[in-house]
């Protein structure tokens, strides 16, 4: 089994949101992670590839301030890497880009996030399924495999569904699909010597810009009420927030 | 400007924030709306109310699996038709993959998570939620036609009071559109979507156990509310995961958000601080939760809820 895990490079989710003058994510003092959600699909690919005897490849769209991000995917059990060297654009800029790579080799599954924590455009798996012609799920909570047929199952409005589909598809994965894995001494020092192989961009048109950043207005002070006063809070939610 | 509305249904009857989405291109331009699978005919005729002109039906009964790349298929036939310069969704557990794959089967960009009308007075530009509800961006989509996918409350629905000519509408599917095959469904029925509602009661590891939830449902059908939970409550299985919210679960934008022994932490808060009013209950005085919530009760669950509840009757 050949599973390719696309992960995001985002801010630790404890970040305080900053911009600079220029309209940028101000880094300094931010933490990187791998996105929660492509950490799911992780450690699925990982827990596959050992029943299977198979392989993961992560891939980063992502400068080579990612390669911190990228060795702890090694470490946690990829066993191997591809960067491609350029800043993500947007949605399908990054979907272009793992096209490209995709098409290098016969990837039994496709994993990723069901969206990044930063752009949160949950966009990037239904881009590379249409581009490569493959059927794609998410979000994907459950995944089995039984010879060529995978069983997964899909969080929808009030539920689930259990889904079947022949390989290769593509998946955008969420919790419950695996137990997070931390990497430990092991996979941290054997995670050094894996191939860690950086490839161009392939040029593509931009088509979004992203022009401005902003937060969300400050919040007013919380007016808190007696515990023993719901009479008040009924009246204040009826008559001054007019929410019921 | 040309608009083509994907509409959801649940159960026959279409969902709320496919009428917010409806309403939304209705101020953009002339709206033709696609639905597909078994939807009720007078739900079909009142998407006209708000403000479309023509619906196109998919009547295919295999359409009511919600499967990806068939439902891309539909939408993209029905915009080709249509000649439309935007297509709009509401976001779904399905469309943000429609939303995708439809983008690449027009060629054009695709921005998702828009939060309010998206502003056409020069271009088209639209504003975005980013780092997980903690910040916004500014989006302009050149070109001539775009896909975009609005998040919930983005433009609050409005009836406008049209009718809507209803036409069957077919498309040729291969059977590779339908490679994803749903083998069971397992959905709660009866309760009012969480994703979808109003109100929301929701609460956390400070109830202590699954059976204490009796008071928080009461909560919730006293004021017609659907109930959410904390992470680590669906963790333990006291709640079903569909409920969790936050970062990593689902992310809500009521117009009431009631927290119930949630600390607020800022992975809980990304999924449910855009709601418009938020009351944080929580025995612990220096709960983050307070710095997020509009009105706040410092007191014990167990004390506090049941005489919320009983406040609420009194009032009705
Ligand atoms: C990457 C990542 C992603 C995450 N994603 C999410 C997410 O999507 N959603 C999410 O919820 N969490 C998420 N978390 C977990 C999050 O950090 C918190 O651990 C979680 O939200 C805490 O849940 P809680 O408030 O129910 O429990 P606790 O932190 O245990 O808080 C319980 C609260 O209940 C109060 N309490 C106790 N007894 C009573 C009583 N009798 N009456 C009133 N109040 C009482 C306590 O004062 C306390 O504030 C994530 C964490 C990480 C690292």
């Amino acid at each position: 089994m050949k599973i390719l895990v696309c992960i995001s490079h985002v801010p630790d989710t404890t970040t305080k949101i900053k911009f600079t003058a220029d309209n940028k994510l101000d880094t300094a003092g931010v933490q990187f992670i791998i996105g929660p959600y492509d950490d799911y699909a992780l450690a699925r690919a990982v827990e596959i590839a050992g029943e299977t005897s198979g392989t993961v490849t992560v891939l980063n769209v992502g400068g080579a301030d990612t390669e911190p991000t990228i060795r702890k995917a090694l470490a946690i059990g990829a066993d191997d890497a591809i960067r491609v060297d350029a800043e993500p654009v947007d949605a399908m800029f990054v979907a272009k880009q793992i096209v490209e790579v995709a098409k290098q080799e016969n990837y039994d599954m496709i994993l990723m996030g069901r969206e990044s924590s930063d752009y949160n455009g949950g966009l990037v798996h239904g881009l590379v399924a249409e581009m490569l012609g493959m059927p794609s799920i998410a979000p994907c909570m459950k995944l089995d495999l039984n010879g060529n047929t995978a069983t997964l199952s899909r969080e929808i409005e009030g539920g689930k569904e259990e889904l079947e589909v022949q390989l290769p598809f593509v998946a955008g994965c969420q919790e419950p699909i695996a137990e997070w894995k931390i990497p430990n001494m092991r996979g941290i020092m054997s995670a050094r010597k894996k191939p860690l192989k950086v490839v161009p961009a392939v040029d593509t048109e931009n088509v979004t810009s992203y022009d401005a950043f902003s937060l969300p207005p400050a919040k007013g002070d919380c007016k808190m009420v007696e515990p023993d006063n719901m009479t008040e809070l009924v009246r204040l939610l009826k008559e001054e927030a007019k929410v019921i | 400007m040309s608009v083509l509305v994907f509409v959801e249904a649940d159960n026959g009857a279409i969902k709320k924030s496919s009428f917010e989405a409806v309403t939304c291109g209705a101020k953009l331009g002339d709206v033709t709306a696609v639905a597909m699978g078994d939807i009720n005919a007078g739900e079909l005729e009142a998407l006209g109310k708000y403000g479309a002109k023509k619906v196109l039906h998919a009547a295919d009964s295999r359409l009511n699996d919600g499967v990806i790349a068939a439902t891309a298929l539909l939408v993209a036939e029905a915009a080709k038709k249509e000649g439309a310069q935007t297509v709009l969704m509401a976001r779904s557990s399905l469309v943000d993959a429609v939303a995708a794959r439809v983008a690449v089967k027009l060629n054009v960009p695709v921005a998702s998570n828009v939060v309010e009308l998206p502003d056409t007075s020069a271009g088209f530009k639209v504003k975005r939620g980013v780092f997980t509800g903690k910040a916004f961006a500014e989006v302009s989509i050149p070109g001539d036609s775009r896909v975009i996918t609005l998040a919930k409350n983005a433009v609050a629905p409005e009836e406008v009071g049209g009718t809507a000519a209803v036409e069957a509408f077919e498309v040729n599917f291969s059977d590779a559109d339908f490679g994803v095959k749903r083998t069971s469904v397992h959905k709660q029925e009866g309760d009012i979507l969480l994703p979808e509602a109003d109100l929301v009661v929701s609460a956390g590891r400070g109830l202590k156990g699954p059976e204490n939830w009796g008071m928080i449902e009461e909560l919730a059908k006293t004021l017609g509310a659907a109930t959410a939970c904390s992470k680590p409550v669906s963790d333990m299985d006291w709640r079903p995961h569909h409920e969790h919210v936050g970062q990593t679960g689902i992310k809500v934008s009521p117009n009431l958000y009631i927290a119930v022994g949630i600390s607020g932490a800022i992975q809980h808060l990304a999924g449910v601080s855009s709601s418009r009013v938020i009351v944080a209950i929580n025995k612990d005085p220096e709960a983050p939760f307070f710095k997020a919530a509009d009105y706040g009760v410092v007191g014990d669950a167990f004390d506090v809820v049941p005489k919320l509840i009983e406040a609420l009757k009194a009032s009705n």
